[in-house]
């Protein structure tokens, strides 16, 4: 059984990977690790992405053990500069 | 009352200062963050403000409500635009009003700086010579703070200045 999590990018992110949004495919049980570790695993454009990003699991801010389920919205956060 | 609000369209301090302020209070402040020509040395045409709008929409509303509770009462109000911004256009306008001073200049204070670590929004900005780029943010609190990987061409901002 895989689980899909729907990603999204913005601002630098979503600039150097031309974008926005995609949907992944994780194993049972998965973490942001383990999708961070697939997307960078594309190479490029994705390798683009930090070992260690900045994301938002379902609009709040998570650590990269954060498990992941189906349907959960992963935001990958580049250094916010909001004001 | 506490208001926060994302939104595209332009702010009017007016409104915004409107949705404080009570007989109680003795003070009042506004703040304005505006869109500046000038980035250091280098000659600013706009900016562009991206958002990821429903998060930071919710972001905005727990910072106004900490604000609130540092000042002991709710009239606190923030406005945050996003979209392409021209040179003197209003970029965030924060109200607060208190029976005191000192609260109301800690509240606003505090609105601004958390926005700054927090807010899930990015900004662009256009240089005259025809460049633009992304500004170097704050990596929020709670998440794993690692560094850039090493990028060929345009840099995305240092990651570790959180």
């Amino acid at each position: 059984m895989s689980v899909p999590v729907h990603t999204l990018f913005f601002a630098a992110y979503r600039d150097r990977l031309g974008l926005s949004e995609l949907t992944v495919e994780l194993a049972q049980g998965a973490t942001v690790a383990d999708l961070v570790a697939e997307l960078r695993g594309r190479g490029s454009p994705f390798d683009i992405l930090p070992e260690q990003p900045a994301v938002a699991v379902n609009r709040t801010y998570a650590m990269l053990d954060e498990p992941l389920g189906a349907g959960d919205e992963v935001a990958f956060i580049p250094p916010v500069a909001g004001g | 009352m506490i208001f926060a609000r994302v939104a595209s369209e332009v702010i009017d301090p007016a409104e915004v200062l409107a949705r404080v302020g009570s007989d109680r209070d003795g003070a009042t402040l506004l703040f304005l963050g505006v869109v500046r020509d000038h980035a250091d040395d280098r000659p600013v045409s706009g900016m562009r403000y991206d958002a990821y709008e429903e998060m930071a929409g919710e972001v905005l509303s727990k910072i106004a409500a900490e604000a609130a509770e540092r000042l002991g009462t709710d009239r606190v109000a923030v406005v945050h635009r996003f979209g392409e911004l021209a040179i003197g256009e209003v970029s965030v306008a924060i109200a607060v009003s208190s029976p005191h001073r000192e609260e109301a200049y800690e509240a606003s204070r505090y609105v601004i700086e958390q926005l700054k670590e927090r807010l899930p929004v990015w900004k662009k900005e256009h240089y005259v010579d025809g460049v633009s780029e992304w500004v170097e943010g704050n990596v929020p609190p709670g998440t794993a703070s690692g560094a850039e990987p090493v990028a060929v061409g345009v840099a995305v901002g240092t990651g570790g200045d959180a």
